[in-house]
Protein backbone atom coordinates (compact mmCIF):
# COMPACT_ATOMS: atom_id res chain seq x y z
CA UNK A 1 0.00 0.00 0.00
CA UNK A 2 1.28 3.50 -0.88
CA UNK A 3 2.96 5.45 1.84
CA UNK A 4 0.86 8.46 4.02
CA UNK A 5 1.36 11.50 2.00
CA UNK A 6 -0.06 13.73 4.81
CA UNK A 7 1.19 13.88 8.30
CA UNK A 8 -0.88 11.31 10.75
CA UNK A 9 -4.75 12.42 12.39
CA UNK A 10 -5.91 11.28 15.49
CA UNK A 11 -9.14 10.88 16.81
CA UNK A 12 -11.12 12.04 19.53
CA UNK A 13 -14.75 11.45 20.90
CA UNK A 14 -16.42 13.57 23.88
CA UNK A 15 -19.14 12.68 25.87
CA UNK A 16 -20.42 11.72 21.96
CA UNK A 17 -24.53 10.43 22.61
CA UNK A 18 -26.28 8.96 19.65
CA UNK A 19 -30.15 8.78 20.18
CA UNK A 20 -32.78 7.46 17.58
CA UNK A 21 -36.01 8.68 19.24
CA UNK A 22 -36.36 7.24 22.69
CA UNK A 23 -33.52 4.83 22.04
CA UNK A 24 -29.60 5.41 22.89
CA UNK A 25 -27.36 3.98 20.10
CA UNK A 26 -24.15 5.48 22.08
CA UNK A 27 -24.30 7.43 25.65
CA UNK A 28 -21.48 9.25 26.52
CA UNK A 29 -19.13 8.29 24.61
CA UNK A 30 -14.91 9.48 25.51
CA UNK A 31 -12.01 8.06 24.44
CA UNK A 32 -8.99 9.26 21.96
CA UNK A 33 -6.87 7.59 19.79
CA UNK A 34 -3.25 8.69 19.20
CA UNK A 35 -2.55 9.20 15.48
CA UNK A 36 -0.95 5.90 13.88
CA UNK A 37 -2.93 4.08 16.70
CA UNK A 38 -4.66 0.49 15.73
CA UNK A 39 -7.69 0.13 17.67
CA UNK A 40 -10.32 -2.76 17.83
CA UNK A 41 -14.31 -1.53 18.63
CA UNK A 42 -15.53 -5.13 19.99
CA UNK A 43 -18.86 -5.25 21.38
CA UNK A 44 -22.27 -7.78 20.94
CA UNK A 45 -24.48 -7.13 18.01
CA UNK A 46 -26.48 -4.04 18.75
CA UNK A 47 -23.43 -2.37 21.51
CA UNK A 48 -22.96 0.42 19.19
CA UNK A 49 -19.86 0.01 17.12
CA UNK A 50 -21.70 0.96 13.24
CA UNK A 51 -23.07 3.71 15.00
CA UNK A 52 -19.88 5.22 16.40
CA UNK A 53 -18.00 4.36 13.66
CA UNK A 54 -20.73 5.82 10.96
CA UNK A 55 -20.20 8.98 14.04
CA UNK A 56 -16.95 9.26 12.69
CA UNK A 57 -16.82 9.11 9.83
CA UNK A 58 -19.31 12.01 10.01
CA UNK A 59 -22.27 10.26 8.11
CA UNK A 60 -23.94 10.57 11.39
CA UNK A 61 -24.15 13.12 13.59
CA UNK A 62 -24.23 12.65 17.08
CA UNK A 63 -27.12 14.27 19.53
CA UNK A 64 -24.43 15.62 21.77
CA UNK A 65 -20.50 15.40 22.50
CA UNK A 66 -17.90 16.25 19.92
CA UNK A 67 -15.89 14.56 17.79
CA UNK A 68 -12.96 15.87 16.60
CA UNK A 69 -9.12 14.85 14.52
CA UNK A 70 -6.68 15.69 16.30
CA UNK A 71 -3.17 16.74 14.23
CA UNK A 72 -2.11 18.66 11.61
CA UNK A 73 -4.97 16.75 9.07
CA UNK A 74 -7.62 18.84 8.41
CA UNK A 75 -11.40 16.77 7.92
CA UNK A 76 -12.15 19.33 5.30
CA UNK A 77 -9.35 17.99 2.89
CA UNK A 78 -9.73 14.74 1.13
CA UNK A 79 -7.84 13.19 2.93
CA UNK A 80 -8.37 14.50 6.03
CA UNK A 81 -11.58 12.80 5.85
CA UNK A 82 -11.63 9.32 7.02
CA UNK A 83 -11.81 5.75 4.51
CA UNK A 84 -14.64 3.96 5.85
CA UNK A 85 -15.08 0.79 4.98
CA UNK A 86 -18.87 0.07 5.83
CA UNK A 87 -21.22 -3.52 5.69
CA UNK A 88 -22.67 -2.02 2.60
CA UNK A 89 -20.18 -1.70 -0.16
CA UNK A 90 -20.95 1.62 -0.42
CA UNK A 91 -19.96 1.33 -4.43
CA UNK A 92 -22.28 1.18 -7.50
CA UNK A 93 -23.73 -1.74 -9.04
CA UNK A 94 -24.03 -0.65 -12.02
CA UNK A 95 -20.56 0.86 -13.04
CA UNK A 96 -17.58 -1.08 -13.23
CA UNK A 97 -14.57 -1.43 -10.43
CA UNK A 98 -12.96 0.84 -12.35
CA UNK A 99 -15.44 3.55 -12.97
CA UNK A 100 -16.07 2.66 -9.57
CA UNK A 101 -12.80 4.00 -8.06
CA UNK A 102 -12.25 6.81 -10.75
CA UNK A 103 -15.50 8.64 -9.63
CA UNK A 104 -14.73 8.27 -6.07
CA UNK A 105 -10.85 9.51 -6.91
CA UNK A 106 -12.27 12.68 -9.11
CA UNK A 107 -14.75 13.82 -6.43
CA UNK A 108 -11.84 13.70 -4.12
CA UNK A 109 -9.48 15.49 -6.17
CA UNK A 110 -7.19 12.73 -6.45
CA UNK A 111 -4.18 13.49 -8.13
CA UNK A 112 -4.03 11.31 -11.47
CA UNK A 113 -7.02 9.50 -10.66
CA UNK A 114 -6.56 6.76 -13.38
CA UNK A 115 -3.08 5.73 -11.94
CA UNK A 116 -4.33 5.58 -8.83
CA UNK A 117 -7.38 3.71 -9.87
CA UNK A 118 -5.00 1.22 -11.31
CA UNK A 119 -2.50 1.05 -8.19
CA UNK A 120 -5.61 0.10 -5.99
CA UNK A 121 -7.24 -2.51 -8.53
CA UNK A 122 -4.08 -4.20 -8.67
CA UNK A 123 -3.19 -3.98 -4.97
CA UNK A 124 -6.96 -5.42 -4.14
CA UNK A 125 -6.65 -8.26 -6.97
CA UNK A 126 -9.36 -7.00 -9.36
CA UNK A 127 -6.62 -5.72 -12.25
CA UNK A 128 -8.51 -8.33 -14.16
CA UNK A 129 -12.09 -7.46 -13.79
CA UNK A 130 -11.44 -3.73 -13.96
CA UNK A 131 -14.36 -3.83 -16.91
CA UNK A 132 -16.59 -5.86 -14.88
CA UNK A 133 -19.51 -4.65 -13.82
CA UNK A 134 -19.82 -4.10 -9.61
CA UNK A 135 -23.12 -6.60 -9.75
CA UNK A 136 -21.68 -9.36 -10.89
CA UNK A 137 -18.99 -9.32 -8.49
CA UNK A 138 -18.83 -12.11 -5.74
CA UNK A 139 -19.15 -11.04 -2.06
CA UNK A 140 -15.53 -11.09 -1.55
CA UNK A 141 -14.56 -9.39 -4.39
CA UNK A 142 -17.22 -6.30 -3.49
CA UNK A 143 -15.53 -6.26 0.01
CA UNK A 144 -12.38 -5.45 -1.81
CA UNK A 145 -13.63 -3.00 -4.31
CA UNK A 146 -15.35 -1.55 -1.28
CA UNK A 147 -11.65 -1.29 0.56
CA UNK A 148 -10.19 0.08 -2.30
CA UNK A 149 -12.58 2.86 -2.62
CA UNK A 150 -12.20 3.64 0.94
CA UNK A 151 -8.24 3.76 0.38
CA UNK A 152 -8.61 5.70 -2.93
CA UNK A 153 -8.08 9.44 -0.99
CA UNK A 154 -4.92 8.34 0.65
CA UNK A 155 -6.72 8.73 4.11
CA UNK A 156 -5.04 9.62 7.10
CA UNK A 157 -8.00 7.88 9.63
CA UNK A 158 -9.71 4.24 8.55
CA UNK A 159 -12.42 3.31 10.04
CA UNK A 160 -13.48 -0.13 9.48
CA UNK A 161 -16.64 -2.01 10.14
CA UNK A 162 -15.70 -5.90 10.04
CA UNK A 163 -13.77 -5.49 7.26
CA UNK A 164 -12.96 -9.01 7.02
CA UNK A 165 -16.82 -9.97 5.91
CA UNK A 166 -17.01 -12.34 2.76
CA UNK A 167 -13.28 -12.14 2.02
CA UNK A 168 -11.36 -15.80 1.74
CA UNK A 169 -8.55 -17.08 3.97
CA UNK A 170 -6.33 -15.21 1.36
CA UNK A 171 -8.11 -12.10 1.15
CA UNK A 172 -8.04 -12.00 4.93
CA UNK A 173 -4.15 -12.40 4.79
CA UNK A 174 -3.67 -9.52 2.22
CA UNK A 175 -6.11 -7.30 3.99
CA UNK A 176 -4.39 -7.40 7.38
CA UNK A 177 -1.02 -7.20 5.58
CA UNK A 178 -2.37 -3.81 3.88
CA UNK A 179 -3.22 -2.60 6.88
CA UNK A 180 -0.19 -3.18 8.62
CA UNK A 181 1.55 -1.25 6.26
CA UNK A 182 -0.47 1.55 6.39
CA UNK A 183 -1.01 2.02 10.39
CA UNK A 184 3.40 1.47 10.14
CA UNK A 185 2.69 4.41 7.39
CA UNK A 186 1.27 6.81 9.81
CA UNK A 187 -2.44 5.71 9.20
CA UNK A 188 -4.81 5.57 12.13
CA UNK A 189 -6.85 2.79 12.35
CA UNK A 190 -10.76 1.85 14.17
CA UNK A 191 -11.89 -1.05 12.99
CA UNK A 192 -14.74 -3.28 14.67
CA UNK A 193 -13.89 -7.04 14.78
CA UNK A 194 -15.73 -10.06 16.18
CA UNK A 195 -13.21 -12.68 17.97
CA UNK A 196 -9.42 -12.83 17.36
CA UNK A 197 -8.26 -13.37 14.09
CA UNK A 198 -5.30 -12.30 11.65
CA UNK A 199 -6.80 -8.47 11.95
CA UNK A 200 -7.11 -8.42 15.58
CA UNK A 201 -3.25 -8.86 15.71
CA UNK A 202 -2.51 -5.91 14.31
CA UNK A 203 -4.48 -3.90 17.04
CA UNK A 204 -2.60 -2.67 20.16
CA UNK A 205 -5.62 -1.63 22.23
CA UNK A 206 -9.33 -2.70 22.14
CA UNK A 207 -12.05 -0.82 23.31
CA UNK A 208 -15.38 -2.80 24.44
CA UNK A 209 -18.73 -1.39 24.03
CA UNK A 210 -22.05 -2.18 25.86
CA UNK A 211 -25.35 -0.78 25.30
CA UNK A 212 -23.77 2.36 23.93
CA UNK A 213 -21.16 3.06 26.40
CA UNK A 214 -17.56 2.16 26.88
CA UNK A 215 -17.10 -0.77 29.19
CA UNK A 216 -13.24 -1.48 28.79
CA UNK A 217 -10.42 0.49 27.00
CA UNK A 218 -7.59 -2.00 27.55
CA UNK A 219 -4.20 -1.78 25.87
CA UNK A 220 -3.01 -4.92 27.79
CA UNK A 221 -2.44 -8.06 25.26
CA UNK A 222 -4.14 -10.58 27.83
CA UNK A 223 -7.37 -7.82 28.57
CA UNK A 224 -7.10 -7.30 25.14
CA UNK A 225 -6.77 -11.29 24.09
CA UNK A 226 -10.35 -11.73 26.38
CA UNK A 227 -12.27 -9.15 24.71
CA UNK A 228 -11.64 -10.13 22.03
CA UNK A 229 -12.44 -13.70 22.69
CA UNK A 230 -14.96 -13.30 25.18
CA UNK A 231 -16.43 -10.35 25.03
CA UNK A 232 -15.25 -9.15 28.64
CA UNK A 233 -11.71 -7.75 30.18
CA UNK B 1 -13.31 21.08 -5.41
CA UNK B 2 -15.85 23.18 -6.65
CA UNK B 3 -19.57 22.93 -6.91
CA UNK B 4 -19.94 22.61 -10.56
CA UNK B 5 -17.00 20.25 -11.21
CA UNK B 6 -18.70 17.69 -8.53
CA UNK B 7 -22.06 18.23 -9.84
CA UNK B 8 -20.75 17.33 -13.12
CA UNK B 9 -18.78 14.17 -12.28
CA UNK B 10 -22.04 13.52 -10.60
CA UNK B 11 -24.39 14.46 -13.81
CA UNK B 12 -21.62 11.79 -15.30
CA UNK B 13 -22.46 9.27 -13.62
CA UNK B 14 -26.54 9.55 -12.94
CA UNK B 15 -26.22 9.75 -17.17
CA UNK B 16 -24.27 6.78 -17.71
CA UNK B 17 -25.86 4.30 -14.77
CA UNK B 18 -29.17 5.34 -16.44
CA UNK B 19 -28.55 4.75 -20.09
CA UNK B 20 -27.11 1.40 -18.79
CA UNK B 21 -30.22 0.16 -17.31
CA UNK B 22 -32.56 2.42 -19.04
CA UNK B 23 -34.97 1.80 -15.85
CA UNK B 24 -36.31 5.17 -15.56
CA UNK B 25 -36.44 6.72 -19.13
CA UNK B 26 -38.42 3.35 -20.32
CA UNK B 27 -41.21 3.51 -17.26
CA UNK B 28 -41.46 7.36 -17.32
CA UNK B 29 -42.01 6.75 -21.33
CA UNK B 30 -44.43 3.98 -21.32
CA UNK B 31 -46.89 5.36 -18.64
CA UNK B 32 -47.14 8.81 -20.04
CA UNK B 33 -47.17 6.99 -23.76
CA UNK B 34 -50.27 4.84 -22.02
CA UNK B 35 -51.94 7.96 -20.34
CA UNK B 36 -52.04 9.67 -23.66
CA UNK B 37 -53.50 6.60 -25.39
CA UNK B 38 -55.80 5.79 -23.22
CA UNK B 39 -57.29 9.29 -22.75
CA UNK B 40 -57.54 9.35 -26.61
CA UNK B 41 -60.33 7.13 -26.87
CA UNK B 42 -62.55 9.42 -24.31
CA UNK B 43 -61.56 12.83 -26.12
CA UNK B 44 -62.31 13.34 -29.70
CA UNK B 45 -59.49 14.03 -31.84
CA UNK B 46 -59.53 17.72 -32.96
CA UNK B 47 -62.50 19.22 -31.33
CA UNK B 48 -62.83 22.13 -29.38
CA UNK B 49 -62.66 19.82 -26.52
CA UNK B 50 -59.60 17.93 -27.23
CA UNK B 51 -57.83 21.19 -27.65
CA UNK B 52 -59.59 22.54 -23.64
CA UNK B 53 -58.74 19.13 -21.71
CA UNK B 54 -55.28 17.90 -23.77
CA UNK B 55 -52.75 20.25 -22.13
CA UNK B 56 -54.58 19.04 -18.60
CA UNK B 57 -53.93 15.32 -19.60
CA UNK B 58 -50.41 16.25 -20.70
CA UNK B 59 -48.83 17.40 -17.42
CA UNK B 60 -50.92 15.29 -15.85
CA UNK B 61 -49.10 12.62 -17.80
CA UNK B 62 -46.20 14.19 -16.67
CA UNK B 63 -46.53 14.59 -13.28
CA UNK B 64 -47.62 10.69 -12.68
CA UNK B 65 -44.80 9.70 -14.89
CA UNK B 66 -42.54 12.02 -12.78
CA UNK B 67 -43.46 10.30 -9.28
CA UNK B 68 -42.39 6.97 -10.54
CA UNK B 69 -39.27 8.58 -11.12
CA UNK B 70 -38.48 10.29 -8.08
CA UNK B 71 -39.79 7.15 -6.38
CA UNK B 72 -36.43 5.28 -7.00
CA UNK B 73 -34.09 8.46 -7.67
CA UNK B 74 -32.64 8.44 -3.92
CA UNK B 75 -33.39 4.98 -3.17
CA UNK B 76 -31.49 3.44 -5.63
CA UNK B 77 -28.67 5.18 -3.27
CA UNK B 78 -29.39 2.97 -0.33
CA UNK B 79 -29.16 -0.48 -2.07
CA UNK B 80 -25.44 -0.44 -1.22
CA UNK B 81 -25.19 2.59 0.92
CA UNK B 82 -24.02 4.87 -1.85
CA UNK B 83 -25.49 8.11 -0.42
CA UNK B 84 -23.38 7.31 2.64
CA UNK B 85 -20.21 7.67 0.25
CA UNK B 86 -21.39 10.03 -1.83
CA UNK B 87 -21.26 12.73 1.59
CA UNK B 88 -18.27 11.57 2.50
CA UNK B 89 -16.78 12.21 -0.95
CA UNK B 90 -18.27 15.83 -2.15
CA UNK B 91 -17.22 19.13 -0.67
CA UNK B 92 -20.83 20.22 -0.86
CA UNK B 93 -23.84 17.79 -0.15
CA UNK B 94 -25.87 20.52 -2.77
CA UNK B 95 -23.30 18.69 -5.64
CA UNK B 96 -26.07 15.66 -4.98
CA UNK B 97 -28.69 17.34 -5.76
CA UNK B 98 -27.82 19.63 -7.99
CA UNK B 99 -26.54 16.67 -10.24
CA UNK B 100 -30.16 14.40 -9.50
CA UNK B 101 -32.16 17.01 -10.64
CA UNK B 102 -30.16 18.16 -13.58
CA UNK B 103 -30.36 14.13 -14.73
CA UNK B 104 -34.28 14.60 -13.94
CA UNK B 105 -34.84 17.03 -15.74
CA UNK B 106 -33.23 15.88 -18.85
CA UNK B 107 -34.75 12.30 -18.36
CA UNK B 108 -37.93 14.50 -18.32
CA UNK B 109 -37.55 16.39 -21.08
CA UNK B 110 -36.30 13.59 -23.30
CA UNK B 111 -39.16 11.75 -22.35
CA UNK B 112 -41.52 14.64 -23.23
CA UNK B 113 -39.87 15.59 -26.36
CA UNK B 114 -40.35 11.82 -27.24
CA UNK B 115 -44.29 11.97 -26.36
CA UNK B 116 -44.70 15.02 -28.30
CA UNK B 117 -45.53 13.55 -31.84
CA UNK B 118 -47.89 10.75 -30.07
CA UNK B 119 -49.37 13.58 -28.44
CA UNK B 120 -50.30 15.46 -31.43
CA UNK B 121 -51.21 12.70 -33.43
CA UNK B 122 -53.73 11.25 -30.88
CA UNK B 123 -55.17 14.36 -30.35
CA UNK B 124 -55.16 16.09 -33.55
CA UNK B 125 -53.50 19.08 -32.52
CA UNK B 126 -50.73 20.64 -34.60
CA UNK B 127 -47.35 21.19 -32.56
CA UNK B 128 -44.92 22.53 -34.99
CA UNK B 129 -45.66 25.93 -35.37
CA UNK B 130 -45.71 26.36 -31.22
CA UNK B 131 -42.81 23.92 -30.76
CA UNK B 132 -40.39 26.37 -29.41
CA UNK B 133 -42.21 27.78 -26.79
CA UNK B 134 -43.83 24.82 -26.26
CA UNK B 135 -40.31 23.12 -25.13
CA UNK B 136 -40.04 26.37 -23.12
CA UNK B 137 -42.88 25.78 -20.97
CA UNK B 138 -42.11 22.29 -20.89
CA UNK B 139 -38.52 23.16 -19.56
CA UNK B 140 -39.44 25.43 -16.95
CA UNK B 141 -42.17 23.31 -15.64
CA UNK B 142 -40.30 19.86 -15.82
CA UNK B 143 -37.59 21.46 -13.77
CA UNK B 144 -39.96 22.52 -11.34
CA UNK B 145 -41.15 19.15 -10.50
CA UNK B 146 -37.60 18.19 -10.62
CA UNK B 147 -36.26 20.33 -8.15
CA UNK B 148 -39.31 19.79 -5.95
CA UNK B 149 -39.26 15.67 -6.69
CA UNK B 150 -35.63 15.34 -5.47
CA UNK B 151 -35.59 17.31 -2.57
CA UNK B 152 -39.31 15.22 -1.86
CA UNK B 153 -37.28 12.12 -2.76
CA UNK B 154 -34.70 12.70 -0.38
CA UNK B 155 -37.25 13.14 2.58
CA UNK B 156 -39.23 9.80 1.47
CA UNK B 157 -36.62 7.68 1.19
CA UNK B 158 -35.64 7.61 4.28
CA UNK B 159 -39.21 7.03 5.53
CA UNK B 160 -41.41 3.89 6.54
CA UNK B 161 -44.23 4.32 4.18
CA UNK B 162 -42.51 5.73 1.43
CA UNK B 163 -44.82 4.86 -1.46
CA UNK B 164 -47.40 6.97 0.35
CA UNK B 165 -45.38 9.95 1.66
CA UNK B 166 -43.43 10.80 -2.16
CA UNK B 167 -47.20 11.60 -3.72
CA UNK B 168 -48.03 12.82 -0.38
CA UNK B 169 -45.89 15.42 -0.24
CA UNK B 170 -45.12 15.66 -4.08
CA UNK B 171 -48.77 16.87 -5.22
CA UNK B 172 -49.98 19.39 -2.83
CA UNK B 173 -46.40 21.39 -3.59
CA UNK B 174 -46.41 21.10 -7.20
CA UNK B 175 -49.91 22.01 -7.34
CA UNK B 176 -49.52 25.67 -8.68
CA UNK B 177 -46.40 24.45 -11.46
CA UNK B 178 -49.28 21.92 -12.90
CA UNK B 179 -52.33 24.80 -12.97
CA UNK B 180 -49.93 27.51 -14.21
CA UNK B 181 -48.10 24.77 -17.06
CA UNK B 182 -51.29 23.67 -18.23
CA UNK B 183 -52.83 27.11 -18.68
CA UNK B 184 -49.57 28.06 -20.65
CA UNK B 185 -49.98 25.11 -22.61
CA UNK B 186 -53.58 25.49 -23.38
CA UNK B 187 -53.08 28.85 -24.28
CA UNK B 188 -50.29 27.74 -26.43
CA UNK B 189 -52.57 25.11 -28.19
CA UNK B 190 -55.57 27.22 -28.99
CA UNK B 191 -56.87 28.00 -32.30
CA UNK B 192 -55.43 32.02 -31.61
CA UNK B 193 -52.27 30.66 -29.79
CA UNK B 194 -51.22 33.24 -27.00
CA UNK B 195 -47.72 33.10 -25.13
CA UNK B 196 -48.38 33.79 -21.99
CA UNK B 197 -45.39 35.36 -20.29
CA UNK B 198 -46.29 35.95 -16.98
CA UNK B 199 -46.87 31.83 -16.55
CA UNK B 200 -43.49 31.30 -17.39
CA UNK B 201 -42.43 33.85 -15.60
CA UNK B 202 -43.94 32.27 -12.36
CA UNK B 203 -42.56 28.98 -13.33
CA UNK B 204 -39.23 30.53 -13.60
CA UNK B 205 -39.67 32.00 -10.14
CA UNK B 206 -41.34 29.15 -8.61
CA UNK B 207 -37.63 27.29 -9.93
CA UNK B 208 -36.04 29.93 -8.39
CA UNK B 209 -36.93 30.00 -5.25
CA UNK B 210 -37.37 26.61 -4.21
CA UNK B 211 -34.03 26.20 -5.40
CA UNK B 212 -32.22 28.57 -2.86
CA UNK B 213 -34.29 26.31 -0.67
CA UNK B 214 -33.08 23.23 -1.71
CA UNK B 215 -29.49 24.85 -1.89
CA UNK B 216 -29.66 26.48 1.35
CA UNK B 217 -31.25 22.96 3.27
CA UNK B 218 -30.69 20.25 1.23
CA UNK B 219 -27.76 19.20 3.72
CA UNK B 220 -30.25 18.25 6.45
CA UNK B 221 -32.59 16.46 3.97
CA UNK B 222 -29.50 13.76 3.90
CA UNK B 223 -29.05 13.42 7.16
CA UNK B 224 -29.39 10.11 8.53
Amino acid sequence: MTALRIPPTGLRFENVDKRYGGLFALRRVSFEIAPGECVVLAGRNGSGKTTLLRVAAQIVKPTAGKLSFPGAGSPSSANGRPGYVAHATMVYDELTAEENLLLFAKLQDVENPAARAEELLREVGLMERRDSLVRTFSRGMRQRIAIARALIHRPSVLLFDEPATGLDPPGITWLAHSLRELNRAGCTVLMSLHGESEMSALATRAVQLDAGSVVADTQSGASLHSILTFGSA
Amino acid sequence: MSLLSNTAILLGKELRTEFRSRELLTTTAVFILIVLVLFSFAINPGTEEAREFAPGLLWLAILFASSLMFQSCFLREQTNDTLSSLRLAVSDPFAIFLAKLIANTLFLLLTELLMLPFFAIFYNIPLWSKLPFLILVLFVGSLGISIVGTAISAISAQARMRELLLPLLLLPLLTPVLVVSTLVTASLLDREPIVQWKGIGFLAVFDLIFLTALWLFGEYLLEE
